[in-house]
């Protein structure tokens, strides 16, 4: 590698460095609260997107291509220009969301809701809202949640969003208690064996909860045996071991009842077990986090960005568009 | 030796779980839980000894100066860092607050994040320059990942909001979802099922010996 390329991917470096700092910085101050478009402006900026779309469809007719870095400046600025856009879009909640929330409802006050956190933080942006959510919901319906993870950063992730969770009024209001309404029984090794030795006996794999308080000194899991002691179950998952092997082992060996939050990625799989009754609702990425949301009238981060989300397939598929006019045109030759 | 005795190990915990399964009585769902048992120990170990390969790893490749061996660095450092910040704390190291959960929520969280954040402009390229209509499954795909994408984002039913609601873009991704897509999947899975039987079988039996490693 030269040297010229090694002092470019340095710079780079740095700037990234100076642009995170000042983001920080931002982040502390709340300088963002200031910086947002009116919706004049933000149509405005999605009509120039539009049109810059449409010029480079009409460029590629006349045979001149782009490079995959205008396709990365354009999904860039389709993520981030939502950020500070006011416009809402109007959606429906689907089938799975709607099921997942109805056996939720029907969850009388005082019910165990067991919550595994199998994801660590690049999931973070699609699960997270889901987990803020469904804590949420959970603490201001007197639901009591009983918190585990089988990937070793779940059990901060769900510290994270009972941090988020508990700072709405709702949930204020009740004032949970740690150890009486909730509980972070932390990470456990193991994978599905966990689950499977979890059907017979939680406390053989969490003798202690996250902060190393003994399993028989915390009252809300005294009592909890195994899995026939838990009414609800919701795995967020990003992968192995998630939600399969919960409906592998928890679900048809023990008869678990259990909805998912699964990324959009894994959630097409989980439409088998959906169908078939082994899963009480699902939640798939960030549309999945949202609809939550839309369903228990609180809105979050799921709802915010779901503006990014829809300009980020937008663009996509402009661009597919477009690239499928450059190979018709070319007559099915042309490389891009 | 040095075979045969994983061999037997791979057989018996095989046969134990495969038994347990169907017959959940003693013996079997006492050595089922005694194998749990150590497979969490195992596990525990195995942490470990992936944390000091990397390192192993990571210092040989700054002792032979090979390319990006700067990056081997960071590595060393950052797992220095992490892991002396985590004992100094004590017990409450992950609580809020603490040097660790400010590593963790404002330098591991966004890093890691970042790098998958980054996948979003991959797909984009890729599908720019790679996902075309060349033939009728692939103009299949590309209509599915069209009403999909759509559909599955609000601005689906902005477009069709002139259409009966059964016809609206959301409408006919749940659909696509519901259907088609389960369908396919389920017999993706049938057959990754039957492989993992099959394959399970040859191991237990000791006739697939490949994960023993060696060359034979």
């Amino acid at each position: 590698m030269s040297s010229t390329t090694r002092i470019r991917e340095l710079a780079v470096v740095i700037l990234i460095l100076v642009i995170s700092v000042i983001v920080y910085i931002g982040k502390i101050q709340g300088w963002n609260n200031g910086l947002m478009f009116s919706p004049a402006v933000s149509l405005t900026v999605v009509i120039v997107i539009f049109l810059l779309l449409l010029y480079i469809l009409l460029r590629t007719l006349q045979g001149h291509l782009i490079g995959r870095r205008t396709v990365f400046l354009f999904v860039g600025l389709a993520v981030v220009l939502p950020f500070f856009m006011t416009l809402t879009l109007k959606f429906r909640v689907s089938p799975e969301v709607q099921q997942l929330y109805d056996a939720l409802s029907e969850l009388q006050p005082g019910s165990k809701v067991l919550v595994s956190f199998d994801y660590d933080p690049p999931s973070a942006p699609e699960l997270q809202p889901m987990a803020v959510a469904f804590l949420r919901y959970c603490l201001s319906h007197d639901l009591k949640v009983i918190i585990i993870g089988l990937w070793p950063q779940g059990p901060q992730q769900a510290n994270l969003a009972l941090e988020d969770a508990l700072k709405s009024k709702e949930v204020a209001a009740k004032k949970p208690e740690y150890g009486v309404d909730y509980v972070n029984l932390g990470f456990q090794v193991g994978n599905e064996f966990v689950i499977q030795r979890m059907g017979t006996d939680f406390k053989s794999m969490f003798p202690k909860d996250y902060s190393g308080t003994v399993y028989d000194d915390l009252p809300l899991v005294r009592n909890v045996k195994n899995f026939s002691n838990i009414d609800y179950s919701f795995n967020l998952s990003a992968g192995y071991p998630g939600t399969q092997e919960w409906v592998q082992v928890a679900v048809d060996r023990y008869g678990l009842k259990m909805g998912a939050g699964n990324t959009a990625v894994q959630a097409p799989m989980m439409y088998t077990y959906l169908n078939a009754g082994q899963l009480v609702g699902l939640l798939g990425g960030m549309n999945g986090a949202a609809e939550f949301e839309l369903v228990t009238n609180e809105i979050g981060k799921g709802t915010k960005f779901m503006l990014s989300q829809s300009f980020a397939h937008m663009i996509v598929i402009a661009f597919i568009i477009i690239g499928n006019v450059a190979y018709f045109k070319s007559g099915r030759k042309k490389k891009l | 030796m040095r075979r045969e005795i994983p061999l037997l190990i791979t057989a018996i915990t095989g046969i134990v779980f495969v038994l347990q399964y169907f017959i959940p009585h003693a013996p079997f769902n006492k050595m089922n839980t005694w194998f749990s048992d150590w497979f969490s120990i195992v596990g525990a170990f195995a942490i470990w000894l992936g944390a000091l390969n990397l390192l192993k790893i990571s210092f040989q490749k700054i002792m032979d100066k090979k390319s990006d061996w700067f990056f081997a660095l960071v590595i060393i450092i950052s797992f220095f860092v992490i892991t002396i910040i985590g004992f100094a704390e004590g017990q409450g190291f992950r609580e809020p607050g603490t040097t660790f959960s400010w590593l963790y929520d404002y330098v591991y969280s966004p890093l890691s994040a970042t790098m998958f954040a980054i996948l979003a402009f991959f797909v984009a390229s890729a599908s720019y320059r790679a996902f075309r209509a060349r033939n009728f499954e692939a103009t299949l795909l590309l209509l599915s990942a069209f009403f999909v994408m759509l559909g599955r984002v609000p601005v689906g039913d902005i477009i069709t909001g002139f259409l009966p609601q059964q016809y609206q873009l959301s409408q006919v991704a749940s659909w696509i979802m519901t259907f088609p897509q389960t369908a396919g999947q389920r017999a993706i899975m049938i057959g990754i099922a039957l492989g993992l039987v099959s394959t399970s079988l040859r191991i237990i039996l000791g006739i697939e010996r490949s994960h023993l490693g060696g060359g034979d």
